[in-house]
């Protein structure tokens, strides 16, 4: 039996992937041999698979592309022994765990164990179900696609939370514990940065955000686009707050049990998760796919602005010292949790102002925003930057900071 | 409903990414927060002060190299300076600026590895430790070009150094002062202003002028509470009386005055190097001694050095044989160990790190 009998085809699917163009395409070209619920299964396969073998080499190239840009900043070369530039240095990293031995330590809990490193990668791979790779290009466009993703997010510290209860591992648990308090303080600053671009863009869609943004949002809300820059270095753990898996502290964190393929999907997670909020940050805040000739490049432009986000994370790890843990929930709670409440209440009196009869903003109106906002944004990170200098500082600078050399004389009696 | 907490006993170390080799401290948190503290030493001991007793006083030389292998020229000067004490003799002066001059190189090379771990541990993703190991290594290279080793270099000798510098060693040392200059001010700017860097530090684990004192600390430990303390000034050894420098002293003894004193001793040890080299004059390098040393029966020496880490000092005690009868070291990092307690109980883990980091302990040193 058939489902599709003339060339039209009759989709009957959902309507939410059914907007998806490719799957509308596989979905009736299998259709004219195969029936109904077997062609849109495949579709959905085949689709799945596309995604997932995406962001997954998406997290190798990720991953190379990580240490050879450390390397660089850090004046050596990186790995550069196979393949071009190094570039297969993640496939040779992935055989090698694989073929570890795969460890569950004594009086680990099983199933939460190993449960965990599917748990992360899926939460990255939901993440890009809503992104819009080119112009109409998007798995699904979600209304609520900026909840989706926010609330997708969030999982992986679940995730981290449950890894480092079922390890059995005192560091693994103050691993977790820590990623549990961050995430506590990140997430409302997110959040509230987020409320500005959709109050702007006037849509939850992705989709409806990037045709919004006549001008980048990173212009229009500068400070949104700052907190959710910081947030974000928050979720994927990375410096200055990656507390949860501190290195010269914690070992590696709630990963510290973890080895063999265990270890190699959470590291994909991980370069996978700096994929996705590229991703987001590019669609979000600049302008995502939208470039000359959108229509045919899109996908070049979105993947330009996908890889400058990822060296800025790239930069900033190599760049800064970790904070500690209560100076990041000091950080986030009294220095962006105020920024995004500031962004929040310009924003919606700009747009409460400049809007036309239909309620929608002109990119004059934007532009007119653009440059409110980036004396506010100024004003006010000079204003709690030097606020929350003085808070998180264990102690007050001495008045009198020791950069003079004393020349030697013994204060104490001579030998 | 209370919510019932008791504390975790967590072993740090002897296997752990920043521990400095092998220590290890068994601490009892209550949730971050330090409330117990106990050092376990021991994993690293090889017995160099019994090995120093089956050998004869040359062959102790490279033992010492061996003890804090981050300034092993140090080690060297300040065991032949006990030898050299024990046995009445002084070594010529070109020997001493060559010993001067390899001490201050290593100082140079031991701070960067204190600063370039410091950061490390305080989260900073390799930059620093890359950018400061970038300087360490040419320094080891003109080390190579010394005496032909990079870490255990057994360069000097009691009486002086072994032999004098190869005619390319003066042109690359140079070379390594004037680009130096700019490599450390690349690290200066990249450190001494940074603003996470400075709020982790500034005043988390303050350790007081006469806590300091009392459990006899040394080094830059001691100079960072604002003790102005240094044999190089106090009982010059060597040519250190011959050059000119000052002694970086802190205020409060927290973790930022522990790495900026090291930042600023830096820049002195450059300044002690660039005056021997104006100073130094051509001679022998060694006093001509018999090949086996023997002192007299129950002499004894203290031959004692500013150390990159503190004061350090061998012990000698002679029966008239061939090898030392007693070979005692006073290890620097041992003895800076003794402030664990006053500087991690109360504090929280992330600073726990950080604080064994600013007083730069060298395992090899600590179990000997």
């Amino acid at each position: 039996m058939r489902c599709v009998t003339n060339a039209e085809g009759m989709l009957s699917a959902d309507g939410v992937l059914g907007g998806n163009p490719l799957f509308y395409f596989i979905y009736s070209a299998v259709g004219h041999v195969a029936p109904c619920w077997l062609s849109y299964l495949i579709a959905g396969l085949v689709i799945m698979l596309i995604l997932i073998n995406a962001v997954l080499l998406g997290a190798a190239v990720v991953s190379w592309g990580e240490r050879r840009l450390l390397g660089r900043f850090q004046n050596r070369v990186g790995p550069n022994r196979w393949g071009p530039f190094g570039a297969f240095q993640p496939i040779a990293d992935l055989t090698k765990l694989v073929t570890k031995e795969d460890i569950i330590p004594y009086g680990a809990d099983k199933l939460a164990f190993t449960a965990v490193p599917v748990i992360m990668v899926a939460a990255v791979l939901l993440g890009t179900a809503v992104l819009p790779f080119a112009k109409d290009v998007a798995l699904v466009d979600l209304n609520v696609g900026v909840l989706f993703v926010l609330a997708v997010s969030s999982l992986t510290s679940i995730a981290i939370f449950t890894a480092g209860w079922a390890s059995n591992n005192r560091y693994a648990l103050f691993g977790a514990g820590r990623a549990v308090a961050v995430l506590l303080s990140y997430e409302v600053p997110v959040v509230l940065s987020l409320l500005g671009v959709v109050i702007v863009a006037g849509s939850m869609s992705l989709g409806d955000i990037v045709h919004a943004q006549t001008v980048p949002f990173f212009l229009v809300q500068p400070l949104a686009f700052f907190v959710f820059i910081a947030g974000m270095s928050a979720e994927l753990n990375r410096t200055p707050f990656d507390v949860a898996e501190a290195e010269s502290e914690i070992i590696a964190g709630y990963h510290t049990e973890y080895s063999g393929i265990k270890f190699a999907l959470i590291q994909a997670a991980e370069f996978g998760g700096v994929l996705v909020v590229s991703g987001l940050i590019a669609t979000l805040f600049l302008a995502g796919w939208a470039g000359p000739v959108a229509d045919w490049l899109g996908w070049l432009w979105f993947l330009i602005k996908v890889f400058i986000g990822i060296f800025l994370f790239v930069w900033i790890r190599s760049t800064y010292p970790r904070l500690r843990l209560d100076q990041i929930m000091a950080v986030c709670w009294k220095f962006l949790m105020p920024l995004s409440i500031i962004n929040l209440v310009a924003v919606v009196l700009e747009v409460f102002f400049l809007r036309d009869a239909s309620g929608s903003l002109s990119t004059a109106d934007l532009w007119i925003m653009t440059a409110i906002n980036m004396v506010v944004a100024g004003g006010s990170i000079l204003f709690f930057g030097r606020f929350i200098r003085e808070k998180v500082r264990t102690e007050e600078p001495s008045a009198n900071p020791p950069s003079q050399v004393v020349p030697g004389v013994p204060t104490i009696g001579m030998g | 409903m209370t919510i019932r907490t008791e504390p975790m006993t967590v072993n740090v170390g002897p296997q752990h990414p920043s521990t400095h080799g092998v220590f290890r401290v068994r601490i009892t948190f209550d949730g971050e927060d330090i409330v117990e503290v106990e050092p376990v030493l021991g994993y690293l001991h090889r017995g160099t002060e019994k090995l120093a007793e089956e050998r004869n006083y040359v062959q102790v030389v490279t033992l010492t190299d061996r003890l804090d292998y981050t300034s092993s020229m140090i080690n060297n000067q300040a065991y032949c300076l006990a030898v050299e004490q024990l046995l009445g003799i002084e070594p010529p002066p070109r020997g001493k600026y060559l010993r001067t001059l390899a001490a201050e190189l290593q100082r140079i090379a031991s701070h960067l590895i204190a600063v370039g771990f410091f950061v490390q541990e305080l989260g900073a993703f390799g930059t620093p430790l890359m950018y400061t190991f970038r300087s360490r290594e040419r320094i080891l290279d003109l080390f190579e070009m010394l005496c032909g080793a990079r870490i255990t270099v057994s360069y000097m000798r009691p009486g002086g150094v072994f032999a004098d510098t190869p005619p390319d060693f003066w042109p690359a040392l140079d070379q390594f002062l004037n680009e130096f200059e700019g490599e450390l001010e690349e690290i200066e700017n990249l450190l001494l202003s940074n603003e996470i860097l400075m709020v982790r530090t500034r005043g988390v684990s303050p350790l007081p002028a006469d806590v300091a004192i009392n459990c006899s600390v040394s080094g830059p430990v001691l100079r960072a509470s604002g003790v102005n303390w240094d044999w190089r000034k106090i009982a010059p050894y060597d040519a250190y009386d011959q050059v000119e420098f000052d002694i970086p002293v802190g205020e409060n003894g927290d973790n930022y005055d522990r790495f900026w004193v090291r930042m600023q001793e830096v820049r002195q040890s450059l300044r002690i190097v660039r005056q021997c080299v104006a100073q130094i004059e051509p001679g022998t390098v060694r006093r001509e001694l018999p090949m086996v040393l023997r002192a007299a029966p129950g002499a004894e020496a203290y031959g004692r050095v500013e150390a990159s880490k503190g004061e350090l000092g061998f012990f000698l005690v002679s029966d008239g044989g061939v090898s030392p009868y007693r070979c005692k070291i006073r290890s620097p990092s041992l003895i800076n160990l003794t402030i664990t307690e006053h500087l991690l109980l109360g504090w929280k883990l992330a600073d726990m790190i950080v604080s064994l980091g600013s007083v730069d302990i060298n395992m090899g040193e600590v179990d000997r």
